[in-house]
C-alpha cells in the first residue's frame, strides 16, 4: 500500500515537472510547479521526515511561489508567442537528459544494503544498519525527543556557525533584493 | 518496523525531477520559467538529501534546511534582477537580453 502511495505521488511530481516546463503561461507554469511540491512534501512524510515535508509546504509554496506569482502579476506579461528554443538547444537538451538519465539507471538499482556493501567494501552485502549506524541513532533520537527536537540538537550544536552565516545570507539578499528593486536609491 | 524505504527509487525520482529541471533551463526562453525550473533542481537535491538521511542521520535534516533558505534568498534577489531588468528592458525574454555580449 505504502508503495502504490509512494509511485503514485512520484507520478504525480513528474507529471507536474513536464506540465512546468511545457506550459506557455508563466502562471500555469508556477500552478504545475506548485503541484509537484506539494507531491514532494507527501514523498518527504512518507520517507520519515515529517517537519522536512512540512517546511517545504511552507517554505516553497508558501513563500517562494508566491513571490514568483506576484512577480508574475507585477510584470503583466500576455505575450502569447512560444518561446522554446531552437534546435540546437533541443540537441543539448536531449545529450543532456541522457546522460542524467543513465545516472538514474545506475541509482535506482541502489538498495541500503547494496550501498552499505559498497562502502564498506565487502564483496558480501552487509547488514546496512552496522555500516549507517547514524542513520539508526538518530531515529532512536526522534523516538526520544520528537522529530523537531532531535533536528534541533545538531542543528545548533554541530552546525551552529553555518546557521549563523544563513542569517548573514538572508540580510544580505533582502538588502540586495530591496536595492535592486528600487528605481531610485 | 523496517530501517529504510524507498531509497533507490526516491534517488531514481531525485535523478528524474533534476533532469527535468536542466531541461527547462536548457529548453525556456522565459526567464520567471527559468528560476523556476532552477527551484525545480534545488527540490530534486532536497529529495535525495533526505533520502539518504535515513541512513546517514540529522545531518542531512539539516543540509534541507539551509538549501531552502539559498533558494528562498536565491529567488528574492533573482526576481529582483528580473523586475529592475523588465523596467529597462520591458521584456524577460531571454534573447532580448544580451548586455554581457560585448
Amino acid at each position: 500500500m505504502t508503495e502504490f502511495i509512494f509511485y503514485f505521488f512520484a507520478v504525480g511530481a513528474v507529471l507536474g515537472a513536464v506540465m512546468c516546463i511545457l506550459q506557455q503561461n508563466a502562471v500555469v507554469s508556477a500552478i504545475w510547479l506548485m503541484s509537484t511540491m506539494f507531491w514532494l512534501a507527501g514523498i518527504f512524510l512518507l520517507l520519515g521526515a515529517e517537519l522536512i515535508g512540512i517546511l517545504q509546504i511552507l517554505v516553497y509554496v508558501g513563500a517562494i511561489l508566491v513571490v514568483f506569482l506576484f512577480v508574475i502579476m507585477l510584470l503583466n506579461l500576455t505575450r502569447a508567442a512560444p518561446d522554446i528554443r531552437g534546435p540546437v538547444s533541443l540537441g543539448t537538451t536531449i545529450v543532456v537528459i541522457g546522460l542524467l538519465i543513465l545516472e538514474l539507471a545506475a541509482l535506482w538499482r541502489y538498495t541500503p544494503r547494496r550501498l552499505a556493501a559498497d562502502i564498506a567494501q565487502s564483496p558480501m552485502l552487509a547488514d546496512p544498519s552496522a555500516v549507517f549506524a547514524a542513520g539508526d541513532l538518530s531515529r532512536q533520537d526522534a523516538v526520544a525527543r520528537g522529530v523537531v527536537g532531535a533536528l534541533a540538537a545538531p542543528l545548533f550544536q554541530t552546525y551552529l556557525v553555518p546557521f549563523e552565516i544563513t542569517s548573514i545570507l538572508l540580510l544580505a539578499a533582502i538588502v540586495g533584493a530591496v536595492v535592486l528593486a528600487k528605481r531610485k536609491i | 518496523m523496517p530501517t529504510t524505504s524507498f531509497l533507490g527509487p526516491a534517488l531514481g525520482l531525485s535523478a528524474i525531477l533534476f533532469s527535468l529541471g536542466v531541461a527547462g533551463v536548457l529548453l525556456r526562453r522565459n526567464a520567471i520559467v527559468l528560476f523556476m525550473c532552477v527551484e525545480l533542481m534545488l527540490n530534486a537535491v532536497n529529495l535525495a538529501f533526505v533520502a539518504l538521511a535515513q541512513l546517514h542521520g540529522a545531518s542531512g535534516y539539516i543540509m534541507v534546511l539551509f538549501v531552502m533558505t539559498v533558494a528562498a534568498a536565491e529567488a528574492a534577489v533573482g526576481l529582483a534582477i528580473i523586475l529592475a531588468i523588465f523596467r529597462h528592458k520591458q521584456s524577460v525574454d531571454l534573447q532580448n537580453i544580451n548586455l554581457l555580449q560585448g
